[in-house]
C-alpha cells in the first residue's frame, strides 16, 4: 500500500474504484463526443433504426448555404460581442468599487449575486413582463414605448441586456478574488515610488489580475456561444420576431428538436464547438502575447 | 473632503448598481400581489393598495407546480449525491491508489471539461430513446451521474491532506474503504460542500436537458413547467410572477443561508480555471 509500485492487484483495485464515474463519463460524454462528430457526416440516417445508408459533406454544404444558418451565427457574434466586453469591464468596476469599501461590501455583493443563483427561465419571464410595450416597467423608467420584444431591431439588445445583468455577480466574485490575491507589498512599493492612484491601478492592478481576465473573457465566450434558456423563455419558445434572436445554440435546437433533422443539427453543433475553440483560442493568444508586454515593462 | 467625495461617488455608483440587480426581482414580487387588471394600470405602483395574496394558491393550483417541484427536488437531490459519490471514489483513487496509466488516465479527464455539453445533447438523446427512457427520472439523472468538475475540485482538497494521516491509519489496520470514508471525506467537508452547493444550483435551474427528454407532465421539473405555464398564463402576468416565485425562492433560502460556501467554491472554481 505504500510503495510506489503499481502492480496488478492495485490496478484492478483502482479501476474498482473509478468504474461508477468511467461508465458514465464513457457513456454519456465520450462516446457522444464521437458520436455527434460521425453524426454531422451522415447523410441518410434512420434514427429510429439508427441505421446509417450514406456519409458525405452534405450537411456542412447545406449549412454553408442556409440563410437562416448565416443569420443564426450572425446574431451569435453581434451577440458576444455586445455581452462580454460590457460584462467584464462592469463586473471589474464593480468588483474594484467593492474592493475599496468596507461598511456594506458583503451586503452590496450578496446582492450583485443574487441573480447567479436564480434560475435563467424564471428571471428571463420576468424580463419578459419588464420588457411589456404598453405596460412594461422598463418603457414607464425610460418614458419611451420601445417594443422591446416584438421589434425586430431592439430584440437582439434586450436580449443582452437580460444576460448582461444575469452574468455580472459571477464575474465580480471571480474579480474579487483576483483583487484579494495581489500581495499589498505591490502597492506599498509602489507609494513610496511615488505612484499616483491611477498609476497604481495601471501598473500593478491590471497587470497582477491579466491572469483572471483571461479566464473570465473566455468563459463568458464560451457560455455566450452557446446561450439558450433566456431565449427560449424570453421569447415564449420562439428565436424572437423574425429570427432576430435565432443564435447558433437555438437553430441547433430547432433542428434537433423542433424539425428532426439529427445529422443537420449535429453539423451545426460541430460548426459551434470550431468557433469555440478557434476564439478561445485566439484570446488566449493575445492576452498571452498582451501579458508578455506588461510583465516586460514590470521588470 | 475629496476622500467624502470619493466614497459618495463609490457609494452612490454601487447603490444605483444594486438596484438594477434588485429591480426585477422587487417587480416580480409587487405583480405577483396585484390583481389582474390592475398590474397594467399606468403609472405603475410600488405599493398595491390591495395585497392579492390568493394568486399564490391560485398560481400553485393552475397547474401541477407541486408535481414539478417534488420531481425539482428529487433529481436534484439525487444527481448531486450521485455525483459527489462516483467523484469522490475517483478523486481517492487519484490521490491514493497506485495504478498503470493514471498520468493519461486524469490528464484524458481534464480535456473532457473543455467539451461543450451541448455538442452531447444529440447523440445522448439518440442513446436514451433507444433503452426506451426518455419520459423517465433515469433519463434526468443518469447522465449527470458524473462531473469531471467535481472530481478535479475534490482531487486538489484530497490532495491537500496530510499523507502521514493515511500512512498512520493504514498501519493502524484501517482499509483504504474506511480511511476515505471515516478520515478524508470529514476532512474535506469544506470543498465538498461547496461543490455540492454548486451542482444543486446547476441542477435545479437546468432547462435544455429536461425539456428535451420530457413530455409528460409528470416528469417536469420546476424550470420546464413554468414555461409550459406561460402559454396557459397568458397575459395574467401577476399568476405568472407568483410561479417565478416558486422556482426562484428555495434557492435564494439556500443561498443567503450557506452564502460562503458558494463563494468559496466559485474562487476554487477559478483556481482550476488559471492552472489549465
Amino acid at each position: 500500500m505504500i510503495n510506489a509500485k503499481p502492480t496488478l492487484k492495485s490496478t484492478l483495485k483502482a479501476l474498482l474504484y473509478l468504474a461508477p464515474l468511467l461508465i458514465v463519463t464513457i457513456t454519456f460524454t465520450i462516446w457522444p463526443l464521437i458520436s455527434s462528430f460521425l453524426m454531422s457526416f451522415y447523410t441518410k440516417y434512420n434514427y429510429f433504426t439508427n441505421q446509417v445508408k450514406a456519409m458525405g459533406g452534405a450537411n456542412f454544404a447545406y449549412l454553408w448555404q442556409n440563410p437562416d444558418f448565416h443569420l443564426a451565427v450572425r446574431n451569435t457574434l453581434v451577440f458576444v460581442i455586445g455581452v462580454v466586453p460590457l460584462t467584464v469591464i462592469l463586473s471589474l468596476g464593480i468588483a474594484l468599487l467593492l474592493n475599496q469599501i468596507n461598511w456594506l461590501s458583503s451586503f452590496f455583493r450578496t446582492i450583485y449575486f443574487l441573480p447567479f443563483v436564480t434560475s435563467t427561465v424564471a428571471i428571463s419571464l420576468v424580463w419578459n413582463w419588464i420588457f411589456h410595450q404598453d405596460n412594461g416597467l422598463l418603457n414607464a423608467l425610460l418614458g419611451g414605448s420601445v417594443d422591446w420584444l416584438n421589434d425586430p431591431h431592439y430584440s437582439l439588445t434586450a436580449l443582452i441586456i437580460v444576460c448582461v445583468w444575469r452574468g455580472l455577480g459571477f464575474n465580480i466574485v471571480l474579480f474579487l478574488a483576483g483583487l484579494n490575491n495581489i500581495d499589498n507589498h505591490y502597492y506599498q512599493a509602489a507609494k513610496l515610488d511615488g505612484a499616483s492612484a491611477w498609476q497604481q491601478f495601471t501598473n500593478v492592478t491590471l497587470p497582477m489580475l491579466a491572469p483572471i481576465t483571461v479566464l473570465i473573457t473566455v468563459n463568458e465566450i464560451i457560455s455566450s456561444f452557446k446561450v439558450f434558456d433566456q431565449i427560449y423563455a424570453l421569447f415564449h419558445g420562439q428565436a424572437g420576431p423574425a429570427n432576430a434572436d435565432l443564435t447558433m445554440m437555438y437553430y441547433l435546437y430547432q433542428k434537433f428538436y423542433v424539425e428532426g433533422q439529427y445529422p443537420v443539427a449535429a453539423a451545426s453543433g460541430v460548426v459551434l464547438f470550431i468557433f469555440i475553440v478557434i476564439i478561445t483560442g485566439l484570446a488566449f493568444w493575445y492576452f498571452q502575447r498582451h501579458s508578455i508586454k506588461i510583465w516586460g515593462r514590470r521588470s | 473632503m475629496t476622500r467624502l467625495l470619493k466614497n459618495v461617488i463609490r457609494y452612490g455608483l454601487l447603490t444605483l448598481g444594486a438596484l438594477v440587480m434588485l429591480l426585477p426581482f422587487a417587480w416580480m414580487i409587487v405583480t405577483s400581489l396585484q390583481s389582474p387588471t390592475a398590474v397594467f394600470a399606468i403609472p405603475h405602483t410600488w405599493f398595491p393598495s390591495s395585497l392579492q395574496w390568493g394568486n399564490f394558491s391560485k398560481a400553485w393550483h393552475a397547474a401541477p407546480f407541486a408535481r414539478y417541484c417534488f420531481n425539482s427536488i428529487l433529481v436534484t437531490f439525487i444527481t448531486t449525491l450521485g455525483q459527489l459519490f462516483t467523484s469522490i471514489l475517483a478523486a481517492f483513487t487519484f490521490t491514493h491508489l497506485h495504478f498503470c496509466g493514471r498520468r493519461t488516465l486524469f490528464a484524458g479527464l481534464i480535456a473532457l471539461m473543455m467539451v461543450p455539453g451541448e455538442l452531447l445533447l444529440i447523440p445522448n438523446f439518440v442513446t436514451l430513446s433507444r433503452l426506451h427512457w426518455i419520459d423517465t427520472y433515469a433519463a434526468l439523472i443518469v447522465p449527470w451521474l458524473a462531473s469531471i468538475f467535481t472530481m478535479f475540485a475534490l482531487r486538489q482538497a484530497f490532495h491537500a491532506q496530510p499523507r502521514s494521516i493515511y500512512y498512520a491509519a493504514r498501519l493502524d489496520g484501517a482499509s483504504d474503504w474506511q480511511y476515505l470514508w471515516h478520515i478524508l471525506v470529514p476532512a474535506s467537508r469544506t470543498t465538498i460542500t461547496a461543490v455540492a452547493i454548486l451542482q444543486i444550483i446547476a441542477s435545479w435551474n437546468s432547462f435544455m436537458w429536461p425539456l428535451i427528454v420530457t413530455n409528460s407532465d409528470r416528469l417536469r421539473t420546476l424550470p420546464v413547467g413554468l414555461t409550459s405555464f406561460t402559454s396557459e398564463a397568458g397575459t395574467n402576468y401577476p399568476l405568472l410572477m407568483a410561479a417565478t416565485i416558486f422556482v426562484i425562492v428555495p434557492l435564494l433560502i439556500l443561498y443567503l443561508g450557506l452564502q460562503k460556501y458558494i463563494v468559496a467554491g466559485i474562487t476554487q472554481a477559478s483556481a482550476k480555471g488559471s492552472s489549465l
